[in-house]
């Protein structure tokens, strides 16, 4: 009753002793108890997961009391693996536990914010403007007015406003760009479906329906390894970590798996433990170094030498030699290595060509269906050339079923591919290899080498077609020439032994890269011995680290290729496991249409991010890196000529790369037009093209008819993480404050493009970003409008990793916080404003889009032999052969609301389809009326409905095969209309199940195993990528149809890299201009800037969270090296400075051991919201990490229409690659916290009011 | 005007603080259980030179509540009764008093200038906390501010007085106020802050002295508490 009196109650106190009076029983009071009771009492358990693209994908325990989320704890009740193998539980990190500080944080977003500025300007335009797209009209078009608001994005000013408001002024922004510019002005980045595939979706189907552009990320994220559509056809498919388990060979090379994979990291411990040795491989010590039996430190940037030294010693003692008949028989079955490859003669040189196609021979070798896209190898049984099954040409168009790889003769006859034809050569040609390893940037050591190294190849000679001769080669032969070995063939440049100073030994590597010799041939030895004992259980598990480099593609191919040589893709327990990013959208197919309104409309619109930013934040502009540094010795320079921008304008009009915005005019017009004119669109556009009265806005980005005009971002910090070269995006894009510290090629007329106009830089090109967000991130400070968002608690999703086989639910635990709304919520409330506005403005139109040559499509067999370019006048522009498709799409404005909240007709009427797959899919939709309800009104009257996003899950859940049994049924008949063999075994006993949202919700549920992924799901194997390549004879979607050693296209032979070899990065020329110019008195080093994955965040997640900076330093930091501390006069935590001709960062110094010399880290993603000082070089506060740095383009990965290398939505592309920077830094000299009544305070102030 | 604040401050004030005192240290007891703590900045800063402070304080602080116990709440009569005169007992005081005294103050001084130069103590130190330490700073010295005075007249007739008047003020005898208007003003300054001292015990971390953990002396080893 009370605790006072409680305590007076003398006479009434029963005290018992015992222990011979040690120890005494009280009858106290024990109400002070319960506080810790309640500590962890909870109403109720509600199972989600943090959709934060961290490839850990871990199912966790939401508490809720009160109706507040109070905590989380990590979910232990995933499916067991199987006996034998360790389980997947418990899964989760530090930072996943602190994820629920943020809900009810001071930095959530609680409202819709406006800058003041814009929605001053908007309620004055509704004064005069009835009809708000007038009012929007009125106020971008006023230069004065757009730029008034536009330079005071990032310097705060937010007012709450109402979702009324913000909803009409986002959507009469659209209609009006729409309008007035073209729907594909109006631009959404967001990334990594598979973290919460609904809310990615609602975006996208709104974009999608109105006719936006979709934006890449894995490839603008430089996640994706080009390598590996290079090598395999495939964007990346990897083993689940498992299946590191089953390894007894484990490589772990520039991944940091304790950090970066922690609730994955512990299958490799425990393969320890069963007796598995590791070696790692990192230039730090890293927190992977202490989990290796051998540790190897290259010199960063250096791996593919390193690879290419262990590939030279597997390919000598175990091909060469020949002591495997596991591997010699996987390398001809299963891979280009028996391929013949043409030698041409080029300036008196030979060189390697292409391959050898059925079309060169006498009768295509008689091939009716696309012999210039059959490639040929040699029967060693009966000498002849002959034309195996699997390659490009046996998919596409094909009466016979013969797309598989058994090893039999297109007729029939079964053939034994011939390796080297070494012992039936016709003659010895001595071939040129370019050779980069002596030039490149100065920060890494070079050896004088010849760049063109002539080497001897057996080759055998062939008659063509048209009479004459060539010789030709088979990609095993030159492929040991191209590593140096000495076959005892004459000539130079090979090595007989180890230490021969030669390319690529492991002596030669040693002045590169730093590792002594004996540790490379050791680690290369056992590595395959111990794939030859196993039959392929040799695993290399690699990551951002390697794949970040301006020539990643080499770094990985080095690698790719070992594992290749020793069988070991396509084996559980052995293979190429690249981890970087959430990329495995499980339920693709399924997914597909609701997230692009293939229901309605197609095809969508969708762009690679990397050429687009590049293109339209006018990094262009800025170029220093020129094609002479990157192209080979052996190339015809005078075919390759121009800037970097140049080429992707060239690959953009052959429809190689996507475009956007596509064409130089509102391709809405162009509809209007062609219809005026009385013809098809697709000749009309055709036709204008080539008169040139039309172009692509890629010619000329400058102009304001091309601008992007509006942009969505949501689930991602575009501006605080992703965004290379950041201020050139303030410039450019946004038009503000900018840290940007040199001038643009303007006076340098000779190295202006000549593909793009030149036109005086465009400041601010966006009209409107809007950013959805749960927190303030940088983003949200840079955008106009803030949405508040859903946290991961609050709305319901799916969510799939490629980590483990499980799909598991994000759930709403509570109610969305203040004014919050999820994703779903948001876009279908903005689709019904636009709905509501767009009559009057826009009706049923004729939206023209641009389609590039798809992969997994017939378009992927564009130009065989060579490379033709129509405005040239090479060729004739013939759509979707030598140019882009162009497909009218009818777009119904006024129904957007209606279509994005129902099941469109399409799925009936042309099916379901996925990666070259295609199958009937009305049940699945009649399931969904029976299940979701149907539209009883509106043009979508009849159709399933998809009003919520647990409607929406459900829809992706039943159009799966990875989710519906019945449909992976169908989906594997599919393919065995290509293959002509037999694949449903593997999914037969799921035949008759279905996941539903609320299975989900009871357990993570493992999926079923479908063609769109190249592994599968059993009780016997775990997943590993190539599995059903090597088991079920499905060829890999390349132009072999097997794993591609040898890269034939053009570009690839112009820029030196048919055959994989190492190349030096490059040298960016960021920092002379700036070293020792603007000194502050402190000492300056120069140091190469490399950005890892971190520690205390996923990306910039948690970088802002109070729990998180207690653990760290609490704000931004670079780690370097207590040698180049000491040149400096650094100490550790000291403010320091790092900047270059792109921008400035301010950080803390962590002065460690870690680190070698001349090599800076700082962790990507730490947020500037947090703790960061006013830069002393640009006198604004310090940037992001991506402050410093600039996107690059690389050519070859532009090459489209051919094969595997085929434009497919973040399958193939450019990529964003930023470490071969170098940063200056230095000790400051003023740390300014920038908080007195600056302008940027005084607009806080002023928003205040 | 003079009478009536010797009147207010000697013969009122006392109940009022004794009302606050006792009424707001149950209240907080009750209504506040988790404030009901010493509010230890130990965890943040442990060096040396505090636990000596720490120590020197306590111990002579507790020695000098228990001298001004006895001293001013036992009767004349009893003390002489066991042959201690005034004058002795005048001198014991003013040894006792100004040795604990000095080794409070050394204690204090440290725990002072901690509190208000530590960065970490001082971040957390609410104003409350920064209070009650220079209040009873205050107090020590102007209580060793009175040997001073007290060496004056070594008869103990001033001792008397203050000791009556508070055997008055604890006996509820009306008039207590007038034993004392003749006092030197520094043991009325002296007198006044006590009382505020009491009045600011239960918003403080004072309360903790009601918790003094006297019974874990004699207690048994282990204690358990019964269902």
């Amino acid at each position: 009753m009370s605790h006072f009196l409680d305590n007076l109650t003398f006479f009434k106190r029963e005290k018992e002793t015992f222990s011979e009076d040690h120890g005494v029983k009280t009858d106290e009071s024990r109400r002070w108890e319960d506080s810790y009771r309640a500590r962890w009492q909870h109403d109720r358990i509600v199972r989600s997961t943090h959709g934060v693209n961290c490839t850990g994908s871990c199912s966790w325990k939401i508490y809720v009391k009160n109706g507040l989320v109070t905590w989380e704890t990590q979910q232990t009740d995933y499916p067991r693996t199987r006996p034998g193998l360790p389980n997947h539980e418990p899964r989760g990190c530090a930072r996943g536990a602190s994820y629920s500080w943020y809900i009810y944080s001071a930095n959530r977003v609680k409202y819709p914010m406006i800058r003041r500025r814009l929605l001053e300007l908007w309620r004055e335009a509704k004064q005069s403007h009835s009809d708000p797209v007038n009012a929007w009209q009125s106020i971008v078009e006023d230069p004065k007015k757009a730029e008034s608001y536009k330079s005071r994005r990032g310097l705060g000013g937010f007012l709450r406003a109402e979702w009324n408001e913000a909803n009409e002024i986002i959507a009469a922004a659209n209609i009006y760009t729409a309008k007035q510019f073209g729907p594909d002005r109006i631009i959404g980045f967001s990334p990594i479906p598979a973290m919460s595939m609904v809310s990615y979706a609602a975006g996208t189907r709104y974009l999608s329906l109105i006719g936006g552009t979709c934006m890449s990320f894995y490839d603008w994220y430089c996640d994706l390894p080009p390598a590996s559509p290079q090598t395999w056809g495939e964007q990346t498919d990897v083993p689940e970590s498992a299946d590191w388990f089953n390894s007894t060979f484990l490589m772990m090379w520039g991944s940091n798996v304790p950090q970066t994979r922690t609730p994955d990291a512990h299958y490799m411990t425990e393969a320890r433990y069963r007796g598995t040795k590791t070696v790692t491989v990192t230039p730090d010590y890293s927190e992977a170094s202490k989990f290796g039996d051998i540790w190897l430190n290259p010199k960063q940037g250096t791996d593919s030498a390193l690879a290419m030294a262990m590939g030279h010693v597997i390919l000598r003692e175990w091909h060469v030699e020949g002591k495997s008949e596991y591997f010699d028989d996987y390398v001809r079955k299963y891979t280009d290595l028996p391929g013949l490859v043409m030698l041409d003669e080029q300036d008196g040189r030979v060189v390697p060509g292409r391959y050898l196609r059925a079309s060169d021979l006498a009768d295509n070798m008689g091939q009716k269906n696309n012999p210039e896209w059959k490639t040929l190898v040699r029967d060693e049984s009966s000498g002849k050339i002959v034309v195996p099954r699997g390659s490009i040409g046996f998919r596409w168009g094909e009466e016979d079923r013969r797309w598989n790889l058994e090893t039999l003769y297109a007729d029939g006859n079964e053939i034994r591919p011939q390796l080297s034809e070494i012992d039936s050569k016709d003659e010895v040609v001595t071939v040129a290899f370019p050779y980069f390893g002596g030039g490149g940037n100065a920060h890494w050591s070079h050896t004088e080498h010849d760049p063109v190294q002539l080497r001897n190849v057996p080759a055998r000679k062939v008659k063509l077609a048209d009479g004459s001769e060539v010789k030709v080669a088979t990609v095993f032969d030159l492929m040991v020439a191209n590593y140096g070995i000495d076959r005892g063939l004459g000539g130079g440049n090979v090595a007989a032994s180890y230490d021969d100073d030669v390319p690529y030994t492991p002596a030669w590597q040693e002045r590169i890269t730093g590792v002594p010799r004996e540790k490379v041939i050791a680690v290369a030895q056992q590595f395959a011995e111990n794939a030859h004992k196993t039959k392929g259980k040799s695993m290399i598990i690699i990551g951002a680290a390697m794949n970040h480099w301006y020539h990643m593609d080499m770094n990985y191919r080095g690698v790719i290729k070992m594992l290749m040589m020793c069988g070991c893709i396509g084996v559980s327990g052995g293979g190429w496991a690249h981890y970087v990013g959430q990329e495995k959208l499980r339920p693709q197919p399924g997914w597909t249409p609701l997230a692009f309104a293939l229901d309605w409309n197609r095809p969508p619109r969708h762009m690679n991010s990397t050429s687009f930013f590049y293109n339209h934040t006018s990094q262009w502009r800025h170029e220093k890196l020129e094609i002479g540094e990157v192209l080979s010795p052996l190339a015809k320079e005078s075919d390759f000529q121009g800037h970097m921008i140049d080429f992707n304008v060239r690959a953009e009009r052959m429809g190689w790369l996507p475009s956007a915005p596509q064409l130089g005019r509102n391709p809405l017009e162009i509809g209007k037009a062609a219809k005026a004119a009385g013809k098809d669109p697709k000749d009309y556009v055709v036709e204008q093209l080539k008169s040139g009265e039309l172009g692509f806005a890629c010619e000329d980005p400058d102009n304001p008819a091309n601008f992007p005009r509006n942009m969505f971002v949501w689930r991602s910090n575009l501006l605080g993480s992703s965004g290379k070269g950041h201020e050139y995006f303030l410039k450019y894009l946004l038009g503000t404050e900018t840290g940007l510290q040199n001038k643009d090629l303007g006076d340098e007329t000779d190295k202006h493009p000549r593909e793009v106009k030149w036109r005086e830089a465009a400041q601010g090109k966006l009209d409107l970003l809007t950013t959805l967000d749960f927190r303030m991130s940088t983003t949200c400070m840079y955008s106009d409008i803030v949405l508040p968002t859903a946290t991961w608690y609050e709305k319901d999703d799916l969510n799939t990793s490629d980590m483990h086989p499980f799909i598991h639910p994000l759930t709403a635990a509570v109610d969305p916080a203040w004014e919050s709304r999820s994703d779903w919520d948001i876009y279908k409330g903005i689709a019904k404003r636009f709905a509501e506005l767009v009559p009057g403005h826009l009706g049923t139109e004729t939206d023209v889009v641009t389609l590039p040559l798809l992969h997994d499509s017939p378009a992927e067999l564009a130009q065989a032999l060579d490379v033709k370019d129509w405005k040239k006048g090479e060729c004739e522009p013939i759509p979707g052969k030598t140019m882009p498709n162009i497909v009218p799409v009818e777009r119904d404005y006024p129904a957007t609301y209606e279509r994005f909240t129902a099941l469109g007709p399409l799925m009936e009427k042309a099916g379901n389809n996925g990666k070259g797959m295609q199958w009937d899919t009305s049940e699945e939709v009649q399931a969904l009326r029976d299940l979701n309800g149907i539209q009883s009104k509106g043009s979508a009257k009849g159709q399933p409905k998809i009003e919520t996003a647990v409607d929406a899950a459900e829809t992706v859940l039943m159009l799966a095969p990875e989710t519906n049994g019945k449909v992976a049924m169908k989906s594997w008949q599919s393919l065995s209309e290509k293959t002509g063999r037999s694949h449903t075994h593997l999914v037969e006993g799921h035949a008759a199940e279905k996941l539903r949202f609320n299975d989900l919700k009871a357990q993570p549920r493992k999926i079923y195993t479908s063609p769109i992924w190249s592994g599968i799901e059993s009780e016997k194997v775990s997943y590993n990528a190539g599995w059903t390549n090597v088991n079920e004879m499905i060829p890999w979607r390349t132009l072999t149809g097997r794993q591609q050693f040898y890269q034939d296209h053009l570009w690839m032979r112009a820029f030196g890299e048919q055959l994989c070899l190492y190349k030096p990065p490059v040298d960016l020329k960021t920092t002379d201009a700036m070293e020792g110019k603007r000194s502050n008195g402190n000492k300056e080093v120069v140091l190469n800037f490399i950005t890892p994955h971190q520690k205390w965040g996923i990306h910039s997640t948690y970088t802002d969270n109070l729990l998180m900076l207690t653990l760290s330093r609490g704000g931004p930091i670079i780690w370097m090296s207590e040698t180049d501390a000491a040149k400096a006069d650094i100490k550790d935590n000291d403010w320091i400075e790092a900047f270059n001709i792109n921008g400035a960062i301010t950080a803390r110094a962590v002065v460690s051991q870690r680190v070698p010399e001349g090599m800076s880290m700082m962790y990507h993603a730490q947020e500037k919201i947090v703790n960061t000082p006013g830069s002393e070089i640009t006198g604004m506060r310090g940037g992001i990490h991506n402050s410093v740095t600039r996107a690059v383009l690389k050519p070859t990965h532009m090459i489209g229409g051919y094969a595997q290398q085929s434009y497919f939505f973040n399958y193939h592309g450019t990529v964003g690659a930023n470490r071969d920077e170098f940063i200056i830094v230095r000790k400051m000299d003023k740390v300014d916290w920038m908080d007195n009544d600056d302008a940027g305070d005084a607009m806080y102030l002023e928003g205040a009011k | 005007m003079e009478i009536y604040l010797n009147q207010f401050f000697f013969g009122v004030f006392p109940y009022i603080a004794g009302a606050i005192f006792i009424l707001g240290s149950l209240l907080r007891y009750e209504r506040g259980q988790y404030t009901w703590r010493a509010m230890s900045s130990q965890t943040l800063n442990n060096s040396r030179a505090f636990r000596w402070g720490s120590v020197m304080f306590h111990v002579g602080i507790i020695l000098l509540f228990f001298g001004h116990l006895f001293g001013l709440l036992t009767p004349p009569e009893v003390y002489q009764a066991i042959g201690i005169t005034t004058a002795a007992k005048q001198q014991i005081a003013i040894w006792a008093g100004g040795i604990f005294g000095m080794i409070c103050l050394a204690g204090m001084t440290i725990l002072v200038w901690r509190r208000l130069f530590n960065e970490r103590v001082r971040a957390n130190s609410a104003p409350a906390d920064t209070f009650i330490l220079v209040l009873l700073y205050l107090q020590l010295l102007t209580g060793l501010a009175t040997i001073a005075v007290s060496v004056d007249h070594p008869d103990g007739y001033v001792m008397v007085q203050l000791g009556s008047w508070a055997q008055s003020i604890v006996t509820f005898q009306a008039g207590a106020w007038e034993y004392v208007v003749d006092v030197h003003w520094i043991y009325k300054l002296h007198m006044f802050l006590g009382m505020i001292m009491f009045t600011a015990f239960p918003f403080s971390r004072l309360v903790h002295i009601w918790s003094w953990p006297v019974a874990y002396v004699r207690r048994a080893y282990q204690v358990v508490r019964a269902r």
